[in-house]
């Protein structure tokens, strides 16, 4: 009984962290699921975001110009695949593992500005922050100490819709649709002169550009930004789109309804990872394990036929009526 | 209209697998000429079509389209110049976007891509007209993924695409190959119809000399990386598939190759 009330109190974090990691899953939505590639940036540029973003706090700056400042520095960690991948030609996937360990180092320097060294953590100074979304405010704002607008997931459920509706919009453009042609058929979209390589440099750095921001959330949530924070980014990632897909996927058509979906899966994600921890009771030792069986789970579920093969790829008859 | 002035191509220079695939190909396409290509495999027909296109670059030669030198530019800019219709039907559209969303994509060939929305009303009414004249019935499915449609309907379908803005130059690469004899007729009828309609310079390859002998005003043979065989006007639409063959035999100066021909 003790551990379902755990539980339930944990909730609106959940909820919160759930929300958070479901900005960059949505980011990681148009690499994987719109370009087809497998961008592992993700794990650098998480951190990147954070770190900006907390560094330009303790200098005093706004918090919304340092959430710009992160989505911006995001981009430019996805232009540098990018150019990795679209013009020295490296495999999306190595360019991504290339990228993400480099930013390793300038994530520390990004941290350690100030001090001029390199630095693996930094809190908000408490004095001059005024984080837009806190960890603390899930109590706050309740009790009335803050006001009931700032309690985090009506904040990042705001936040959330926002980049879903500016999204959709996006993808519906003409540039949108031709980065869509560009995941979907390279040779078809090059044949009607689109130029793939800018639409995937396009796509890469939009989509760090929100995993960036989506990092500068978790580190303004937690109130420190920390070296090790996007390690395993990329399979939380993964996790939601895929949870998303297999949950909603049938129901859920619609682009926006889809991207819906991947908030949703990232949701879905934590809330599995909170029961395990309050309701089994499981240590938190074993989260990165538990976080890789389950996406392998996930992974595995769709490709199984009735008979336990792989379903083979819809054929699509050469004859017409 | 095109020119192709002494192209050269070889694949895997200095290897084992070394393959001259092209070995100075020069052609000149008139405007509104509609010329069919055959020869047997590995003759390089493909490679002059990829090669036109952009897809990899030649060693040698020059191409011109309507007088614009083209030989270094990339796919997707040489795109502006040119439709293109492939063997593979999976090849020319994307397979997960709409019909109406294919159609836009054509529409803006060699146009930038702003932020402006990807298809207006006024387009989709002029797409449902220009669909309904496949007849093929697409026009009451412009919202279906183009991965519903058949092998037939999507070379139906890229083809709209290729002409939709209306090209210098059309090619078309073994475009009815993958289908069945009843659908590939139906496919070519519709290809004669668009290529006379819009009076489009075509380069067609086929490897149904029949196909060959009846569409076009011009047919030219390869082998070896080379144009053996070229003929045009009064002098093609007497043409008979004997003729043809005892060209090519003598051109390639071999009786061996007729079976390759015919086989291929």
């Amino acid at each position: 009984m003790e551990r379902l009330m755990n539980f339930g109190s944990a909730l609106p974090g959940v909820l919160s962290l759930g929300l958070i990691w479901g900005v960059m899953a949505i980011g990681l939505y148009i690499t994987y699921k719109i370009l087809e590639l497998s961008d592992l940036t993700v794990d650098g540029s998480f951190c990147t975001g954070g770190a900006v973003c907390i560094v330009m706090m303790a200098m005093g700056q706004p918090t919304w110009l340092a959430m710009v400042c992160a989505f911006l520095a995001g981009m430019l960690t996805g232009a540098v695949t990018g150019f990795l991948h679209t013009t020295c030609k490296i495999p999306a996937i190595l360019a991504g593992i290339l990228t993400q360990l480099g930013l390793w180092t300038i994530n520390m320097i990004i941290m350690g500005i100030e001090k001029g060294e390199l630095i693996s953590t930094l809190t908000i100074p408490a004095r001059n922050s005024k984080p837009l979304v806190s960890a603390l405010f899930l109590s706050t704002a309740l009790d009335g100490t803050k006001p009931i607008y700032l309690y985090p997931p009506i904040v990042l459920v705001v936040i959330t819709a926002c980049i879903i509706g500016i999204l959709y919009w996006f993808f519906g453009t003409e540039r949108g649709a031709s980065i869509r042609a560009t995941g979907a058929n390279e040779h078809m979209a090059r044949a009607q002169g689109i130029n793939t390589n800018a639409n995937k440099m396009i796509g890469l750095m939009l989509a760090n550009g929100l995993v960036a921001l989506s990092g500068s959330l978790f580190a303004q949530y937690n109130g420190n930004s920390e070296i090790n924070m996007g390690r395993g980014a990329i399979v939380i990632g993964l996790a939601a789109i895929i949870i998303g897909d297999v949950l909603f996927g049938k129901l859920f058509k619609n682009f926006a309804l889809k991207l819906l979906a991947v908030s949703l899966g990232a949701i879905v994600y934590y809330l599995v990872i909170q029961a395990v921890l309050t309701l089994l009771q499981v240590d938190s030792q074993y989260l990165k394990l538990m976080s890789a069986a389950i996406v392998a789970i996930f992974l595995t579920v769709p490709n199984l036929g009735g008979h336990g093969f792989k379903k083979h790829k819809k054929e699509v008859p050469v004859c017409s009526k | 209209m095109l020119e192709i002035i002494d192209i050269h191509k070889t694949f895997n220079a200095g290897t084992i697998n070394e393959k001259r695939a092209l070995q100075g190909v020069s052609l000149h396409l008139k405007p509104g000429d509609f010329v069919t290509v055959i020869g047997g495999n590995g003759a390089g027909k493909s490679t002059l079509m990829n090669s036109v296109s952009g897809a990899y670059p030649v060693d040698e030669g020059k191409i011109l389209i309507d007088g614009v030198d083209v030989t270094h530019l990339p796919e997707h800019k040489r795109a502006q110049y040119i439709g293109r219709v492939f063997q593979d039907p999976m090849m020319g559209t994307a397979a997960t976007m709409q019909i109406e969303e294919n159609l836009a994509l054509a529409a803006r060939r060699g146009k930038i891509r702003t932020l402006r929305t990807g298809i207006t009303k006024k387009e989709r009414a002029l797409y449902k007209e220009q669909l309904a004249t496949l007849g093929l019935g697409l026009e009451e499915r412009m919202t279906a993924k183009v991965g519903l449609l058949s092998g037939g309907q999507r070379q139906a379908l890229t083809l709209l695409m290729a002409a939709l803005q209306k090209p210098k130059l059309l090619l078309l690469d073994e475009h009815t190959a993958a289908l069945d004899p009843k659908t590939a007729a139906k496919v070519l009828e519709t290809t004669q119809r668009i290529v006379e309609r819009d009076n489009l310079t075509t380069l067609m390859i086929t490897h149904n000399m029949r196909d060959a002998i009846t569409y076009g005003n011009r047919l030219i043979m390869m082998y070896d990386g080379r144009i053996v065989v070229d003929v045009s006007g009064e002098e093609k639409k007497k043409l008979t598939v004997e003729q043809l063959l005892a060209l090519f035999s003598k051109a390639s100066g071999s009786d061996e190759v007729n079976d390759k021909l015919l086989l291929s």
